[in-house]
């Protein structure tokens, strides 16, 4: 009986680690990768569905300077600088309709840089 | 939260109709601190500043067929105001942003040259995202000088923050402790005026009328008794408190924008023919010794 200890804690280790491997699967197979364009003055798209309380990742780049993304109301913010691509990951915790902006000035017509983000069941 | 309303409930007396515009009466901003009647040479200390706002001039569009003269026309009703002011004060967006380096100082030189004509000296200035965004001020510097800086006007202390030059609309950590060392040799009932171009505080983020760092300029300004906020952007007149601190916003010279939050786009209001340059307008700001800040609004509309 002196060695059914560090079998037991094998095994619950290799379960523990089957479950993490599992949920870690599954995570990635259900986040949604949406891909947005930002140039002067739009975003494209400009309006993003998710699904409630589903893992989003979204991925920017830039055609042409930097730009912002700010949604006050889901407390989202990033700067997408030219050449690089940025990810601002979330899950969405409620439904509606965010409205986000570029945050960062980038010229005459940056006021209508806009978008939003909708979050559907 | 509806800051309109709240505003106007509790921050604004209507006290009457002025010479062309409204006159209200601003709680808080005592120039001694206290409320004691006005001795002579507390009224000899009594002064009257201009605030001009958002100009943007170099625009063109439908929201203001008559950009090219909107400018000029102000020039010459403020030249005949009744009341001159001791100095005028411009917060922010003296020019149309343009990716143009060349056309962006050929803008400011045409502008400097049009308010050269304002009878009162000196004249005060501070950028707008429109001036310095694109070019972290470099422009704006050659034309108009400093881009944060202070003076003094009779007991009161003037100082202006720069909430543009950086792009995302932050202050940044080197103004900030431009700001705490500027104000350090003031005792804590001193009378203090901050003039910006951006709401410090957020007023409506969702369309980007916030300061980024503004949280950290209003916690210094928390520790005067006696601080009011002057700034520009929005194209509207609003006003608002935190804390003790109030924040009076100006009309613009160029097009009125729609209220916060009040439709889906921060999109300029329509031009009405019938009632050209409605909305438009600037401030008169009558500063006095133990009775607070009296603001006028004055329209260039028809009246």
């Amino acid at each position: 009986m002196a060695a059914s200890g560090p079998r037991c804690l094998i095994a619950l280790l290799l379960i523990s680690f089957s479950a993490f491997a599992a949920n870690e699967a599954s995570s990635a197979a259900a986040e949604q990768v949406i891909k947005i364009s930002a140039k002067r003055f739009e975003y494209s798209p400009s309006v993003i569905t998710v699904k409630l309380n589903t893992p989003v990742v979204l991925e920017f780049t830039s055609l042409d300077r930097t730009h912002g993304f700010a949604v006050p109301d889901l407390k989202l913010e990033a700067e997408i600088k030219a050449g690089e691509t940025t990810r601002v990951r979330f899950v969405p915790g409620k439904l509606g309709t965010f409205e986000f902006h570029c945050n960062i000035f980038c010229g005459s017509g940056h006021e209508e840089m806009s978008g939003q983000i909708v979050v559907t069941n | 939260m509806d800051f309109n309303s709240h505003n106007r409930r509790e921050f604004l007396q209507l006290l009457g109709t002025g010479v062309g515009g409204v006159v209200f009466a601003s709680g808080l901003g005592q120039l001694s601190g206290c409320a004691t009647p006005r001795s002579k040479s507390q009224a000899a200390d009594d002064f009257y500043f201009v605030q001009l706002s958002d100009t943007h001039w170099g625009f063109k569009g439908p929201p203001n067929p008559e950009a090219d003269v909107t400018l000029k026309n102000t020039v010459e009703r403020v030249n005949g105001l009744e009341r001159q002011p001791d100095f005028i004060v411009f917060t922010g967006d003296l020019t149309h942003t343009t990716d143009d380096a060349d056309l962006r100082r050929k803008r400011m030189a045409e502008f400097k040259q049009i308010v050269d004509g304002l009878k009162v000296k000196p004249v005060h200035f501070m950028a707008g995202e429109h001036d310095a965004s694109l070019d972290a001020g470099k422009a704006y510097q050659e034309f108009f000088g400093e881009l944060h800086y202070s003076f003094d006007h009779k007991g009161v202390h003037f100082v202006v923050i720069d909430n543009v030059s950086d792009p995302s609309a932050s202050i940044g950590e080197a103004q900030l402790g431009w700001l705490r060392s500027d104000l350090s040799k003031l005792d804590t009932q001193q009378p203090i005026v901050v003039l910006t171009h951006r709401p410090l505080f957020g007023l409506y983020p969702q369309w980007d009328w916030t300061t980024k760092d503004g949280d950290a300029a209003i916690a210094v300004l928390q520790n005067y008794q006696n601080v009011t906020v002057f700034y520009g952007h929005i194209h509207q007149e609003h006003h608002f408190k935190t804390g003790q601190i109030e924040h009076h916003s100006a009309k613009s010279l160029i097009f009125p924008l729609p209220a916060p939050g009040s439709q889906p786009k921060r999109a300029p209001v329509p031009w009405d023919p019938a009632n050209p340059n409605k909305g438009l307008g600037f401030r008169g700001i009558d500063a006095q010794a133990g009775r607070g800040y009296q603001l006028a609004e004055f329209s260039i509309g028809k009246v």
